[in-house]
């Protein structure tokens, strides 16, 4: 079924633009009445059921959704949402992901949203559909619906008369906006959501099947690499295209302004020429050197910031026993994506189509169309899988890459893959970031005052428009990037999770935004949730140590909230926190928050050793307990986490990207090194806290902080020296044992 | 210039220095073995070679002339899935899934020289692999899971 789907995707090219009916949220959509504010989820922007929900004459179900599948299971989760509701097996709907022709505008697939967000509407929108479907067949059969009964996509009398789905649709009828309050099956009743349904996309990808944008192959298909400057801000002064020109399988070299490109027959044709057209480039070298990367921190508190009070409800504090102060450090550290940027697009009748790894298919075609001076109607942008992202990397930049090549190339498809160290050099990196704060302890041994502050650079810069391409600042008329702007609070950027959970008497949290950027930065999974739970969280061992208090019962004495508290309490149990000193060389750590403080709870227990000889510091097991509201996918919601748990100890203990005066130098997996097998914990386990019944809470993100935290905890548990620059890695661990 | 891919004779028509990737890729029409970093840094683009796992974006085709070439399509379908993949399948051992099928065939290649690994001697094997998602207490899983089905295979048929 999703290789059906999928392959109507890939080929469908510019059929579908003229086949798809005109939806809701189409170019001109049609007046959304004022009352779609109190709608749930994404029904909100786009109320009509039928732009989530399709059922044609034959009984085929289509669901739509603006969100895209980057490998963390949402198609999977979002078909059980929809066919729980409709009352269908899982395999029965087909699922069209984020398509500018297709779908509802989403945005982006990010900030743990798609579950609330896509998840919420489809769940409401199936369900009203059902209780239409319900009501058709009261009429037909003359039966009131509690004598109905649905089986699989038919309704059913007492007496055996089934009236399939499609028979029950008249034209039109699910082109209405969504009624609020619409009643959801109870969760005792589920037979879909709750289960542990195999994710639809695995079969395909563990047997070579087709499965990711770079894999597409369309008839008469060409191959593009791009030359990029040698370093960001250089501009191109002359090309020597004559060695390349002639190479075999070229077809043609690209050039506007500094943005260089050559298509080939073949793939590795095209990587020759790009090669032999590098070493023909000259470039004028950008006028500002970067700073030096051991002043990275000083010389970003020493920029001008926009100060941001978060939260003010500081007053003066009387018995006071203990002051604490510390200040933390983030290294830039890179998204890192297994496979390069890809893309393929084609200018055809007027219309470039661009399949891609995007995050945002609406976002990425506006900055496409302004980029190529079109209208948005005239380009469409189709998600097809990618490499894992994790945060805003290359995708769109290489989608605008393949855009711009194919528009000089019409009508032939161009598939466009970045180079390993054009990934690494040009990705948005996840910010550098510094914090500060101040804690003071009454006599008991509770916190009474709080004083933090973060410093940041801005943690999105998605596109939306043409100057946050690359290409769209390389081209002879170069865009400008648009000013960059905190993200609002309650989700925040740089400042997002900087308020603690923890119940506090008086607390301050200012967030000093800084603009300018010396290196290119952008969202990167958890964004500034990452630093600030690491930082808050160590920074509560710190005092738990000061009150002479156990970590854990430091950390519930803090907490109001039960669902809070019992994530804490659960991951403890399991980890079986107390019951027995770490082995020696070994620690013990525990860390804890709620992803945005809305979003959903998660605790981490970890253990860690640490190599006398080396410092190296190893994750051996860990231990988390989440709640995120209704599960839709037990195992599904466990591998997020898990993978959470892993990527987070992989940049906690090793990843910051390097840089020279010129531009990043971490070019590859031996100057910017992840976790290997060698160091992957022996156990990783997640207990889940199921709510029946209340709102999905987006977990996808929610291990990125407390993973950090509890293994910089146990790292100071094991070594009695607490390590407070991210990464933390051997030198950094040897240098502060002594050894 | 002939090669032995999944069992089958291919004849391509390549310069002799192509990395074997592109051809399996470009030319063959295969899409397990992956473009990753072409430096045989991260293994995403695994394949076996006369049963030894080789980094397919370094080796130059000309070198493989009558060799046995297998990739992840080599192993099983989705409808036939060989014991790595079942195993993958079963531990739902994939989140993005890039680096699976180099990950599946570096497996096989240890199973193919020892059906019955200790936990160290995997992650030895499996070493020079990335997985970015975080999935490899998943695939440590499924690679022991598949060795237990490979070697009750091999006791089986005596």
């Amino acid at each position: 079924m999703t290789a059906l789907s999928r392959r109507g995707l890939l080929t469908g090219t510019g059929a579908l633009i003229v086949s798809a009916p005109m939806r809701g949220h189409a170019q001109t959509p049609p007046a959304v009445p004022l009352d779609t504010k109190d709608l749930p989820g994404s029904l909100k922007q786009t109320p009509y059921l039928d732009a989530w929900i399709r059922i044609d004459t034959d009984g085929t179900i289509t669901v739509f959704t603006g969100k895209a599948e980057l490998g963390q299971g949402i198609k999977t989760a979002l078909l059980q949402v929809a066919a729980e509701e409709l009352s269908v097996r899982v395999d029965r709907p087909i699922l069209v992901t984020a398509d500018t022709a297709r779908t509802p505008n989403e945005g982006y697939t990010a900030g743990s949203h798609s579950m609330q967000d896509s998840g919420t509407a489809i769940r409401f929108a199936a369900a009203e559909v059902r209780q239409i479907l319900l009501n058709e067949a009261t009429t037909i059969f003359q039966l009131p619906v509690g004598q109905l009964r649905l089986d699989n996509g038919a309704v059913v009398a007492p007496d055996g008369r089934r009236l399939n789905y499609g028979a029950l649709i008249p034209p039109g009828i699910l082109h209405v906006v969504a009624r609020p309050g619409t009643q959801l099956k109870t969760p005792g009743s589920y037979t879909v959501v709750s289960t542990n349904v195999p994710r639809v996309d695995i079969p395909a990808k563990v047997t070579g099947g087709q499965a990711y944008v770079q894999d597409m192959r369309l008839p008469g298909m060409l191959h593009a690499r791009v030359v990029r400057p040698p370093h960001p801000g250089a501009r191109l002064t002359a090309l020597d295209t004559s060695a390349a020109a002639v190479m075999p399988g070229v077809v043609q070299v690209v050039q506007n302004g500094s943005f260089v490109a050559v298509v080939a027959q073949k793939e590795f044709q095209a990587i020759r020429a790009m090669r032999a057209l590098a070493a023909r480039a000259q470039w004028q070298a950008a006028e500002q050197a970067l700073p030096k990367q051991g002043d990275v921190f000083a010389y970003l508190t020493g920029l001008p910031a926009q100060d941001i009070t978060v939260l003010d409800s500081r007053h003066p504090q009387a018995g006071t026993a203990k002051t604490l102060r510390a200040r933390y450090t983030r290294a830039y550290q890179m998204h890192g994506s297994i496979g390069p940027s890809c893309a393929v697009a084609q200018l055809q009748d007027g219309v470039m189509t661009v399949w891609t790894h995007t995050q945002g298919v609406y976002p990425d075609r506006a900055a496409i169309a302004e980029l190529l001076n079109l209208p948005p109607a005239q380009v469409r942008c189709i998600h097809v899988e990618g490499s894992g992202c994790y945060g805003h990397n290359g995708a769109d930049d290489a989608a605008a890459d393949a855009a711009l090549i194919a528009r000089a190339v019409p009508g032939q498809p161009i598939r466009l893959q970045w180079m390993r160290e054009q990934e690494n050099g040009w990705e948005p990196l996840g910010p550098a970031m510094v914090s500060e704060v101040a804690a003071a302890l009454d006599a008991k041994g509770r916190i009474v005052d709080w004083d933090y502050a973060v410093w940041s650079n801005t943690h999105s810069t998605r596109p939306g428009s043409a100057g946050s391409l690359l290409a769209g600042q390389l081209v002879a008329k170069p865009f400008a990037p648009p000013p960059p702007k905190p993200i609002p609070m309650p989700e925040g950027g740089g400042d997002r999770n900087s308020i603690p959970i923890y119940t506090l008497p008086s607390a301050r949290v200012i967030y000093h935004f800084i603009p300018q950027m010396p290196l290119r930065v952008s969202a990167m999974r958890g964004l500034g949730g990452y630093m600030n739970v690491f930082s808050i969280e160590s920074f509560m061992d710190e005092l738990a140590l000061a009150a002479g208090a156990d970590p854990v019962a430091f950390r519930l004495t803090h907490l109001n909230d039960e669902r809070a508290k019992a994530v804490v309490t659960r991951a403890a149990e399991g980890f079986g926190w107390g019951h027995a000193k770490p082995p020696a060389g070994h620690g013990h750590g525990f860390a804890f928050a709620r992803y945005k403080n809305l979003a959903a709870y998660c605790a981490v227990a970890a253990e860690v050793s640490v190599k006398q000889e080396t410092g190296q510091a190893r994750l051996v097991r860990a231990v988390a307990a989440v709640d995120a509201g209704q599960i839709v996918n037990p195992d599904g919601l466990r591998n997020q986490v898990e993978g959470a748990i892993l990527q987070s100890a992989s940049w906690t203990l090793y990843e910051s990207a390097t840089f020279d005066a010129a531009g990043v130098t971490s070019l590859d997996w031996a100057s910017y090194p992840i976790m290997r097998f060698n160091a992957v914990p022996d156990s990783v386990e997640v207990h889940l806290i199921d709510r029946p019944g209340t709102p999905f809470l987006g977990a996808g993100e929610c291990g990125q902080g407390p993973a950090a935290a509890a293994v910089a905890n146990a790292v100071a548990d094991a070594t009695g020296k607490r390590l407070r620059d991210l990464p933390l890695t051997g030198d950094k661990v040897k240098a502060a044992i002594g050894v | 210039m002939i090669l032995n891919v999944n069992g089958q004779q291919r004849n391509v028509d390549v310069d002799p220095d192509t990395p074997l990737l592109y051809v399996l890729r470009g030319e063959l029409g295969l899409n397990g073995a992956k473009y990753g970093c072409g430096l045989g840094q991260c293994g995403a683009c695994t394949v076996l070679v006369d049963n030894r796992a080789v980094f397919s974006c370094v080796t130059p085709v000309v070198a493989l002339q009558g060799r046995r070439i297998v990739t992840v399509e080599g192993l099983g379908s989705t409808d036939n899935p060989g014991p790595l993949q079942h195993a993958f399948i079963e531990e739902q051992a994939a989140q993005c899934g890039y680096c699976t099928a180099g990950m599946i065939v570096r497996a096989e290649g240890l199973l193919r020289r020892n059906n019955e690994p200790t936990d160290a001697e995997i992650r030895a094997a499996m070493q020079p692999n990335l997985c970015r998602c975080g999935t490899q207490v998943r695939i440590l899983r499924a690679v022991r899971r598949a060795a237990v089905v490979i070697r009750t295979q091999a006791e089986a048929q005596g």
